[in-house]
């Protein structure tokens, strides 16, 4: 959008000391067993959804939490399994992430679950690339997920099939880009209020 | 053909004539409506309006009196707070997500570090002081947002009295804040690894003080509200929502307690040694307007008490670190109280300026660029006024939060506002925001 003085360059480290930026390391799948009440959700949902091995690409333990990783294709039908008989009844809606160097799945789609019945919670992510950013949408299963998912795409442009009415939600209708992105620079946008327009915090005279 | 009334101008558009109504009298409007066969009225609510809780805008499709489709606007308020915090280090993040929903900001602050210690798996370090403050410092907090949500929604609704109490009692929270923080509201006081500073003299003097003022002073609200009959026929039955509705929407906090399901992430999935504290869970099962507004005034009671716990635990930890002993995390000085209030720490300037050539770049490190979180990602979940408040956190290893992303409950709630009123009067949708109680700078962030 702009490259005046804000906004990240080269490592996204503006904080100009590091220099070294640990890239996100993908974990690989996990080593059962997982602990916790974690092995018997997979053994619950292997066992009712046979497809399992086919729909989830990795299964990860970190600091306690438990990430499957389904392929976006299976997301509704899994979906239905966890809420139906695994009674994770609520979804706590979705928070994109970028990945810029995750090449072929830099959009990731991350829904955070929680069973009240069980007590529990785990989560759901979906990687896809960002030539072709469609997920399909879990508003059938859970109804909630509307406006996080609006707010998903607005901010990064992934494209729930199936929504209702996928609209921008916090951006203004007619905006260009979607501003979580990592390659949308911080910044650098002219402000326009009744038919005036004040200029990017970067292109006003004191900041030069 | 009316004359031009400069309180209601019109304009024809494609979709119908179109008033710009503004206030005052509206003859010409009435007029021009009740000349028309249509019934369908469609009328755009806010986003500056005094009784849609901030800059919420409703679009209503009337028949009558009687909605027949709402549709929430939201976005009037958006701050790219998640945008901008990832410019940040991880101490500074505290500074923005304060600013979110900025009738919590306790809750923001410490849901945001508990998941930043998670990721850096320091969890169990936070000392137990810390903690306790922590807890103290969020139960106040509910008290004051409380307080908001039913000074506004009673004043939402006509009721100007409660207002004027619930604002007095508020103020008793905003001066404890102001005395531990240095400031009423965004504190950021709430660190990774503990918290800013450990309470000043005289702190619990000052809290049990305020909790025996607001413990006399509640009933007269309770006294004014509970059982009057206005009162009880504008919320009664009105914004009814039940269990199967809250859960399918995600819904959490007072609404969905007011169901009757006792659901409290303080009780069922406890943090920051919630488990410790003695206190109910409040519920009602009613599913309507009046059972939310009742949780809210018999949570008062409950977060005092936890209050009056926290203090006593503080007591007796007195002097214990505030901060986790990790050097290389914990912020390098304290404050100290100078002659002319808060400033520097004189001991620990003496120390990195004229003794310890390490202590400096240690302190020069450490605040300039901050520390490193190991890559991963987290969620924690708290239960502020409003529900489940969820910090979804990913790190790639560095000196700044690589996304950072909110689950405000207000945000989600207001979901919830077609379900509550689609099909009841025009007058109630007013009382069932209120209920919901969102607050729009956590809805947009």
């Amino acid at each position: 959008m702009s490259d005046g003085m804000f906004g990240p360059k080269g490592t996204g480290d503006t904080s100009g000391y590091g220099g070294l930026v640990a890239k996100a390391a993908t974990a690989g799948s996990s080593e059962r067993p997982y602990g916790g009440y974690f092995d018997e959700v997979t053994d619950n949902l292997e066992r009712a959804y046979p497809e399992f091995s086919d729909a989830i690409e990795r299964v990860v333990i970190d600091r306690g939490e438990l990430t499957l990783h389904i392929k976006a294709k299976k997301l509704v039908e899994v979906a239905f399994i966890l809420r139906d008989v695994l009674k994770f009844e609520m979804c706590m809606g979705v928070s994109g992430v970028h990945y810029p160097e995750q090449i072929g799945r830099e959009l990731h789609a991350v829904y955070p679950l929680l069973s009240m019945t069980k007590n529990q919670r785990i989560r759901l992510e979906v990687s896809v690339a960002d030539t072709h950013p469609h997920i399909p949408s879990v508003v059938e299963v859970w109804a909630g997920n509307n406006w996080h998912e609006r707010e998903t795409f607005d901010m990064f442009g992934i494209i729930f099939d199936g929504h209702p009415g996928l609209t921008r939600i916090l951006m203004p209708d007619d905006w260009k880009g979607h501003p979580q992105r990592k390659d949308y620079a911080l910044g650098g946008i002219p402000v326009e209020y009744k038919g005036a327009t004040t200029p990017p915090p970067n292109d006003r005279r004191s900041y030069k | 053909m009316t004359t031009f009334d400069p309180y209601a101008p019109s304009r024809e558009t494609t979709e119908g004539k179109v008033f710009s109504v503004t206030g005052g009298d509206w003859d010409s409007l009435v007029q021009e409506i009740g000349a028309t066969k249509e019934e369908r009225v469609v009328v755009n609510m806010g986003p500056q309006h005094p009784s849609t809780h901030g800059v919420l805008r409703l679009v209503l499709e009337l028949e009558g009196e009687t909605i027949t489709e709402v549709r929430c606007g939201i976005g009037y308020l958006h701050t790219g707070i998640e945008k901008n915090i990832e410019f940040r280090n991880w101490t500074q993040g505290t500074t923005f997500v304060t600013r979110m929903d900025y009738l919590s900001p306790l809750h923001n602050e410490t849901a945001y570090c508990l998941a930043v210690e998670k990721l850096l798996g320091i969890t169990n370090d936070v000392p137990e002081r810390a903690s306790v403050i922590r807890v103290m410092m969020m139960e106040l907090n509910r008290i004051s947002s409380h307080m908001v949500a039913l000074g506004t929604g009673a004043l939402e609704l006509g009721a100007m009295g409660p207002m004027f109490f619930a604002f007095r009692d508020r103020e008793t929270v905003l001066e404890i804040f102001e005395m531990i923080t240095g400031l009423r509201m965004n504190m950021a006081y709430v660190r990774p690894g503990g918290v800013q500073q450990d309470l000043p003299d005289g702190a619990y003097t000052k809290i049990r003080e305020g909790v025996k003022l607001m413990r006399k002073n509640f009933k007269d609200n309770a006294t004014l509200l509970i059982g009057n009959s206005i009162w009880m026929k504008r919320t009664q039955g009105i914004g009814y929502l039940d269990l199967a509705g809250c859960t399918t929407l995600g819904i959490t906090g007072p609404v969905l307690r007011s169901t009757g399901m006792p659901w409290d992430l303080r009780k069922v999935q406890p943090y920051c040694g919630y488990e410790n504290y003695n206190f109910d869970v409040v519920t009602a099962d009613t599913c309507d307007v009046y059972g939310r507004f009742l949780i809210r005034m018999n949570e008062l009671e409950q977060s005092l008490r936890i209050v009056e716990q926290c203090v006593d635990k503080l007591e007796k930890l007195h002097g214990a670190p505030v901060m986790v002993a990790d050097k290389k995390i914990a912020w390098p000085a304290q404050l100290a109280l100078g002659g002319d209030g808060l400033g520097n720490s004189l001991d620990h300037i003496r120390e990195i300026m004229g003794t310890s050539m390490e202590s400096l770049i240690h302190h020069f490190k450490l605040v300039t660029e901050g520390f490193r979180v190991p890559a991963g990602q987290a969620y924690a979940a708290i239960e502020s006024p409003r529900g489940e408040l969820g910090a979804s956190i990913v790190s790639d290893g560095g000196t700044r939060p690589y996304r950072v992303h909110f689950r405000e409950p207000s945000f989600n709630n207001l979901q919830a506002t077609p379900a509550m009123s689609e099909g009841g009067m025009v007058a109630d949708i007013v009382a069932a925001v209120a209920s919901i109680d969102p607050v729009m700078g956590g809805v947009d962030r």
